[in-house]
This record gives C-alpha cells, sequence and structure tokens, in this order.
C-alpha cells in the first residue's frame, strides 16, 4: 500500500501541496468546466492544441483552476500532467482509474474527483473542437451530452448560485 | 513546527491534575463497586465523591447524576429512556435542528417504532425561538431537547425560557451541555432542565465518561439492562478511574471558570476579528451568544477541506463542515439549518479554543491561514467577493 497522510496516500498530498500547471491559461484552445460550488467542487479546464505536420492534434499545454477539497486540486494537477504532449485521441482515453492509479489511490468517497477532472478535459477538448468546427467522434459527443445533462440538473437545484459561481469567475 | 491544537470542541488532552488523580484506580484501587470487600467499598466511595461533586457542580441532589459511558449514551438515554417510559403518556417528542446526530438519530429511529418528532427550525444565528418551542408542544408531546452550546457554530441557546415553558406545559426538557458544563453556570436550581447531559473528554477528562442529570421524579427506563448499576439506569461495571478523572476535571474547570471564560472571550474575538480581514470570509454564529471557545467562519472562495489539510501542513489541528470531509458528503446540518448557502458551507472552518491556547497561538494561526489563502485562493477559479 502507497504511504498515507491521514486519509490521503502522499502522492495525493504532494500534489495538493503543490500543485502542478494552475491557473487560468488566457489564450486557451478549449475550456472545459464541470462540477459545481452547490456539491462542493468546481473545475475549469484548460488545452492548448497544436496540429502537427501529420494533421494530428497534440495537447501543448494544459492547466486548471478548482475550487475543491484535496481530491479534486490533486486530481486537477495530475490529470493536467497527463494530458501535456498527449494527441487528443490518446487524451481522451485517459480513464478515471488511471488518474486514481496514478495518484496511489484514492479513498471511495473521492473517486467522483477524478471522474470530475476526466470530464474537465473531455470537455476541453470538446469545445476546442466545436470551436475549429471538426466533426466531433460519437462517444465524445455522448459523453458532453451526459455531462450536460447533469449541469441541468444541477441548475434546477442551484440556479442562483451556479450564476454567482460564473460571474465571480468572470471577475478573476 | 510549531504545534496548536484548535479543536478543542472535538476533544480535549486531559489535564495533568486529572491523570494524578485517577492513576491509583488502575492499579491499586482498582476494585468493582460492587464488591463487598474494602477494595471494593473504596472504589465504590471514589465514585460516591465524584457524584457529590458534578451534584454540586450543577446544584442538584446525588440521586440525580447517571454517570454514562459517553455523551452520545447519555443522550440515547436520555431520549429513547423518556420516550419508553412515557409511551402510554404520548408519543410526540421535539428537538432542534442543529442537535448533535447522536439526538437527531435516536429520535429518527423512536419514529420507525412509532413515535413523532418535531424538528424545531433556527435563525440565522443558529438561535431557536423559545415561541416555536410553545407552539410545537401538543397534548401528546413527552419531551423537547434543545442543547445548550451548539458544538459547530457556538450559539448558545435559550435554554431558560425553553424549561420554563416545558415545565409549565409539563413536558420533559433535556439539554445536551457537553459544551458548556463546567464553563457556564449551569443551576438545576434556576434553570428547568429535567435531563442534562455532559461529557469529560471535552473538558480536560479522560474519554470513556459522562453523566446524565435526571431530576428527580423524571420517569425514565435503562436503555442497558443488567446488574442495576446507577440506580437501574445505567448496568455496566462502573468505570471508577474515568469518573474520578471526570469529576477532579469538573473542579479544576469550576475553580477556574469565570476568569477562563473571559481569557478564552479575548482571543476569540481576536481571532474573528483577524479571520473577518481576510477575503471572501463570514462569521457563522451568533456574535454575542456564543461560546467563548468557538470560532467558526466560512470562506467563499476556498474549500473547507483543503483548508483543514494545508493547516495541518503548519502543524494546526483544526475541522470543518465542509462535505468533502464527511461521511455522506453533505455538508454539515448546522450550516444547513441556519440557511448557509453551499459555497459558504463548503468553506467553513471552525477553530476552538482551550486551556492551552495562548496569544502567540492567535497570531501564528492568523499568520499561516493568510498564507494558506493566498496558496488556495491561486489555484481557485474564484476572485474575492
Amino acid at each position: 500500500m502507497a504511504k498515507r497522510s491521514g486519509p490521503y496516500a502522499e502522492k495525493v498530498i504532494d500534489h495538493f501541496r503543490n500543485p502542478h500547471n494552475y491557473g487560468k491559461m488566457e489564450d486557451a484552445d478549449g475550456v472545459g468546466k464541470v462540477g459545481n460550488v452547490a456539491c462542493g467542487d468546481v473545475m475549469w479546464l484548460y488545452i492548448k492544441v497544436k496540429r502537427e505536420k501529420d494533421g494530428v492534434e497534440r495537447i501543448t499545454d494544459a492547466s486548471f483552476e478548482t475550487y475543491g477539497c484535496v481530491a479534486a486540486i490533486a486530481s486537477s494537477s495530475e490529470i493536467t500532467d497527463m494530458a501535456k504532449g498527449k494527441t487528443l485521441d490518446e487524451a481522451l482515453k485517459i480513464e478515471k482509474g488511471e488518474i486514481v492509479d496514478s495518484l496511489g489511490g484514492l479513498p471511495p468517497m473521492k473517486i467522483h474527483c477524478s471522474v470530475l477532472a476526466s470530464d474537465a478535459l473531455a470537455e476541453a477538448i470538446y469545445d476546442h473542437m466545436k470551436r475549429g468546427g471538426r466533426e466531433i467522434p460519437e462517444n465524445l459527443l455522448r459523453r458532453h451530452e451526459r455531462i450536460e445533462e447533469g449541469r441541468k440538473k444541477m441548475e434546477e437545484m442551484y440556479g442562483e448560485w451556479i450564476e454567482m459561481e460564473e460571474r465571480m469567475h468572470n471577475e478573476k | 513546527m510549531r504545534k496548536v491544537y484548535m479543536d478543542y470542541a472535538a476533544t480535549t488532552p486531559v489535564d495533568p491534575r486529572v491523570m494524578e488523580a485517577m492513576q491509583p484506580f488502575f492499579t491499586e484501587e482498582f476494585g468493582n463497586t460492587m464488591a463487598l470487600y474494602a477494595l471494593g467499598q473504596e472504589s465504590k466511595l471514589a465514585v460516591e465523591e465524584s457524584r457529590e461533586t458534578m451534584a454540586k457542580a450543577l446544584n442538584g441532589d446525588v440521586e440525580d447524576i447517571v454517570f454514562t459511558g459517553s455523551a452520545t449514551e447519555s443522550n440515547n438515554l436520555a431520549i429513547k429512556g423518556v420516550a419508553f417510559a412515557n409511551r402510554k403518556r404520548g408519543k410526540h417528542i421535539i428537538i432542534s435542528a442543529i442537535e448533535h446526530p447522536c439526538v437527531k438519530e435516536s429520535s429518527r429511529w423512536l419514529e420507525k417504532v412509532g413515535f413523532e418528532t418535531t424538528t424545531l427550525p433556527v435563525n440565522d444565528y443558529g438561535l431557536v425561538d423559545p415561541a416555536d418551542v410553545e407552539k410545537s408542544i401538543r397534548d401528546d408531546t413527552i419531551l423537547c431537547s434543545v442543547m445548550h452550546g451548539n458544538n459547530e457554530i457556538g450559539t448558545i441557546e435559550p435554554i431558560k425560557e425553553i424549561g420554563d415553558i416545558c415545565a409549565e406545559r409539563d413536558v420533559y426538557f433535556h439539554t445536551d451541555a457537553v459544551q458548556t458544563f463546567g464553563r457556564m453556570d449551569l443551576d438545576a436550581k434556576k434553570v428547568n432542565f429535567d435531563l442534562l447531559t455532559a461529557s469529560s473528554h471535552k473538558m480536560y477528562g479522560p474519554k470513556g465518561a459522562a453523566l446524565l442529570y435526571v431530576r428527580e421524579g423524571t420517569r425514565i427506563d435503562p436503555i442497558l439492562h443488567g446488574g442495576g448499576h446507577e440506580f437501574g439506569l445505567r448496568s455496566s461495571t462502573v468505570n471508577v478511574p474515568a469518573i474520578v478523572g471526570f469529576a477532579r476535571s469538573v473542579e479544576i474547570c469550576i475553580g477556574e471558570m469565570k476568569d477562563e471564560w473571559e481569557r478564552l472571550i479575548g482571543l476569540r474575538d481576536r481571532l474573528i476579528e483577524g479571520l473577518l480581514r481576510l477575503e471572501g470570509s463570514t462569521l457563522n454564529g451568533h456574535p454575542s451568544k456564543r461560546l467563548a471557545n468557538n470560532v467558526n467562519i466560512s470562506f467563499s472562495l476556498v474549500e473547507g477541506e483543503s483548508i483543514v489539510m494545508l493547516l495541518d501542513t503548519y502543524g494546526v489541528s483544526a475541522s470543518t463542515g465542509s462535505a468533502c470531509s464527511s461521511a455522506k458528503l453533505e455538508p454539515s446540518h448546522v450550516l444547513r439549518a441556519i440557511g448557509l448557502n453551499p459555497r459558504l458551507a463548503h468553506g467553513s472552518l471552525r477553530l476552538s479554543l482551550g486551556r492551552w491556547i495562548q496569544n502567540q497561538d492567535i497570531d501564528y494561526v492568523l499568520l499561516v491561514l493568510l498564507e494558506i489563502m493566498g496558496k488556495l485562493g491561486e489555484i481557485s477559479p474564484f476572485k474575492g467577493v
């Protein structure tokens, strides 16, 4: 078993204390926002994408802004590390299990934080493809719809807070 | 690294004077209080002296003090014990929305076996309105339970007024005084509580000892049946060292009560003042009707678990009502009851002070929190409101 500090593996705490790739990216090619403050975690994920000679698109940079618990911050830090240098196809294949493994494990209650992180990356890629008018792969489209559906449900419950959250983010 | 323990509302270290008082009862005077020989009778005497200390502290009678193993047990005994003993008289129980889970869950369990519960709302400060108690009492109401000082937000409830209403309407009144016994004046001749819960480990005594004050004439059934210890209300071999320690801790607390309360209020208010200067912070609970050692602040920009975990790396122990730190992934029921918006509920931080907190600890924690807010603020998508 990995070394632990309280409920968290040591690597989770390392990422949490010294997160990688945090901060808003002004010239991002794609932005994904998932979660909301009502639930306790909200994440903005930014990617910079470069088209290579053979037409393959590769993520050259990634960053995040996260409001949330230790696991949410660590997952954001880890996934932005993982995404860098990957092609869009490869990045979309990053699963929550990989994030969790790479962090040395997360408490069961916190697995959803890693789901949030991989959703944020998928949303950023979706946003990038949509901006470029590209054809969006079927499974990404389905994933986006699922995330949107969740978002709508939360908006019905907590609309007022989500509005405030958007306003506060725009001000930063 | 400097260590600052600021979670006294969760538990406290045992005072060395208490340790000293307990010591002989582990090794030399280990006798069972039910035994007839001298060794047993000495243990019994020590427990009875402890009972006298408690009775004196509450200005009640020695027969009113029932020793238990924990505040959770005392609260379970009060709620379930009174409910069962009075079930022919009525099936209705009143509790407040900010009771400790052991009161809430006890009454919820009673609902499963046919009792009904009314949960009293609280205002934004966490105060119960005595008028709501009055309105909630029905012909079949048997018990009302409202805590004295709230463990999370520190609000002190008007138990005198609530007790008077209950006495007039012939309803038993129970108060969970875990955060106030030995630190505030609690007089059974002045306040109409029929039952009162207090706990040792919140006041520099050992874990494993608590009490339930039961006013004479209160109809109550035991929940632990057996050898008939504690006036038949709590069968179990008596935990003599813990009870002796509990009594010693009460003596010390009461001896230092007035000075310590004043000292803590000074530290508390300085801490609150400093915290309110940080970005996006608001105070939870009542500004003045408040436990002398309780600080509860919400931050709108950063999440509570993150704050607590970072504080830990600086040697500071604190707690949060954030969902992320709970087993249910829901923010604290107390913070929800005072109508806190989700962001502020997730961003809550409780710092509770105690006997070994000094001025320089307050300075240190304020400095550390400033740094932490800066750090988490950089990661946060939000900027100050």
